[in-house]
């Protein structure tokens, strides 16, 4: 017989349940989601990120499968900050959903402005600052693939949010050196990371001659991307081990979540694998649950970074 | 705002039966109860490939018609053209194959409380969900016409037991192989006309769609379509299903196909800006 799994965790000052999340723009509020399971059965909501104003995106196509992933390039459509403070945020607190706010600007203002907006919101739990989303008309607004304009557009939304709501910087992996970009939000104010983004990926049409999607390039993700999720968290866990990481790219599986975290994960998000399957964050939870018993581990926590352990 | 179907549900079910018609498969489905909440003009999202499979995305097909049957229970229709590799793994499922499936997902057609003149336009195999709202539409009184077409006519989907529930099928082909040379949009003023059209209901291919409303927009006729997204959930989480839609305030809303779809008024989609970006808010 083998005694349950402690499976709660932490990210900063924050503390969850449960160790899966829905990763940001692949849940859009929840809503949907909640048709297939109780949201409050996972860690949290992680919402898709919001912009200050309400925005169209990218024109279609804007998805293109490919082998074990697919490309997409939605460009941060949404309500705008008001309409979803105003409606989505009190939805899925009734729900009793943890809930991490993912928001993203064109500017370090805008950043700013954003948190100014969720300091005087209760109840959520975290704030993830997207500068990664590689779906931005200008590849020189990926602020994480600028060091110095990461840090200053964490610095700018530490400085404004005040208080102790966690920060999480959500981070790309097209970059040369991560743990020095990653070390540089944790500098400017972060209190954890999210990674990896979507990797920057291009399909052509064969039959049109030009890039399939409308915006051209496009964020892969799914099953195709998770060994770049799995180099970057134990790249940066090894540099980084005190800062909390929130874990994602191409989990589909219990046994893919854990290798998130034997890798340094302090939780998983699950984005991608929901499309294919609504209810897959359950059964990955319910997986990782068992595999860990499986493996004698009393709690989820102390299996975070556990491959970098010392060889015996 | 819209929401996700309300009686959207995953199950894994039996296929019962995959015939060959013409072009197409007809695809049987023991779904059980769901058919009771099932609309014309919904659709079926469908996991592809099996366990190990490198599609990861589910595939939207169009209730063709339930049924609620004594030797099987609840069961779906589907009409499917095996063109790309989720489509052609499902047309290869044999009798007892174990399928994932969530559904009924998006909106229906509207049925109209009177009985009116409707006439349905399908393209390719549009047209199979147009029997199983032509026998709604007949049981409420309403006189029913359909025009069909398609590229060759190996590509009409038209079964015998479906051209029962019709008053009328006229069937076109670009090659002239079966019924009349040209398209449904040949003589569709004149039709719309003569036999005092209230309604068009159509589902097919974006540019017939596109088309039709085009004819109709000086007229009175209500022209309800089905349009055609390619979609990575199905559910409504993944937004790249979407279309350009004219609100009441005369702004336009990039809106998700699945769910505030597939079934949308023709007149409200910008068609002129399918594959662009509204300006205003880019």
């Amino acid at each position: 017989m083998t005694l349950p799994v402690d499976m709660s965790t932490t990210l900063g000052n924050a503390w969850f349940p449960a160790p899966l999340f829905t990763a940001s723009g692949c849940a859009s509020s929840g809503k949907e989601l909640a048709q297939f399971f109780p949201l409050n059965q996972i860690g949290a909501v992680v919402t898709k990120s919001v912009m200050s104003k309400p925005r169209h995106g990218r024109p279609t196509p804007r998805m293109a499968e490919t082998p074990s992933g697919m490309l997409n390039s939605i460009g941060l459509q949404g309500p705008g900050i008001d309409s979803f403070l105003a409606n989505d945020v009190p939805w899925l607190l009734e729900q009793k959903a943890r809930v991490i706010v993912s928001i993203a600007g064109e500017t370090v203002e805008e950043y700013s402005t954003l948190a100014r907006k969720l300091r005087s919101v209760s109840g959520i739990s975290a704030v993830e600052v997207n500068i990664s989303c590689p779906n931005v008309e200008n590849r020189g607004l990926v602020f994480a693939c600028d060091p110095d304009a990461s840090r200053r557009v964490i610095d700018g939304v530490r400085k404004t949010i005040g208080g102790d709501l966690p920060i999480i910087a959500k981070l790309s992996p097209d970059v040369t050196d991560l743990p020095s970009i990653a070390r540089g939000v944790v500098d400017a104010g972060a209190d954890g990371l999210a990674l990896i983004n979507t990797v920057l990926g291009m399909v052509i049409n064969i039959d049109s001659m030009r890039p399939h999607l409308g915006g051209k390039t496009g964020g892969l993700s799914g099953p195709a991307i998770k060994p770049v999720a799995v180099r970057a968290i134990y790249q940066v866990h090894a540099a980084l081990p005190k800062v909390p990481i929130l874990g994602m790219g191409g989990v589909v599986s219990g046994r893919d979540a854990l290798e998130l975290i034997l890798a340094g994960a302090s939780g998983v998000s699950v984005g991608t694998a929901s499309f294919g399957n609504p209810s897959a964050i359950i059964e990955i939870q319910n997986e990782l649950r068992d595999l860990l018993a499986a493996r004698g581990f009393a709690t989820m926590q102390q299996a975070i970074g556990y491959a970098h352990r010392e060889e015996a | 705002m819209a929401t996700i179907n309300k009686n959207a549900i995953q199950q894994v079910v039996t296929l019962v039966s995959n015939k060959r018609i013409g072009a197409y498969h007809q695809i049987l489905l023991n779904v059980g109860d769901v058919v009771k909440s099932c609309r014309p003009g919904n659709f079926v999202a469908i996991r592809v490939g099996g366990d190990s499979s490198k599609m990861i995305l589910r595939r939207a097909f169009a209730i063709s018609r339930v049924a609620d049957n004594s030797q099987y229970g609840g069961t779906m229709e589907l009409i499917v053209a095996p063109h790309g590799s989720g489509s052609k793994w499902l047309c290869s499922q044999q009798e007892g194959a174990e399928i994932d499936i969530i559904a009924p997902l998006g909106t229906a057609f509207g049925i109209p409380t009177e009985p009116i003149n409707a006439l349905l336009i399908g393209g390719g195999y549009g047209s199979a969900p147009l029997f199983g709202l032509a026998d709604v539409l007949k049981n409420r009184g309403c006189k029913v016409d359909m025009l069909l077409g398609a590229s060759v006519g190996s590509k009409i989907y038209a079964p015998m037991e479906g051209k029962r529930s019709v008053n009328s099928l006229k069937i076109y082909t670009e090659d002239g192989s079966m019924g009349e040379t040209g398209r449904v949009t040949e003589n569709l003023l004149d039709i719309v006309r003569d036999r005092n059209i209230d309604v068009i209901y159509s589902c097919g291919p974006m540019a017939m769609l596109s088309a039709i409303t085009a004819l109709m927009a000086e007229t009175d006729v209500i022209h309800q379509c089905a349009v055609e997204e390619s979609m990575a959930c199905g559910v409504g989480i993944c937004m790249t299903c979407v279309l350009p839609v004219q609100n009441e305030d005369g702004t336009t809303s990039m809106l998700r196909s699945c769910i505030d779809g597939p079934v949308m008024d023709g007149s409200h989609v910008r068609w002129d800006l399918v594959g662009k970006v509204p300006e205003a808010l880019a």
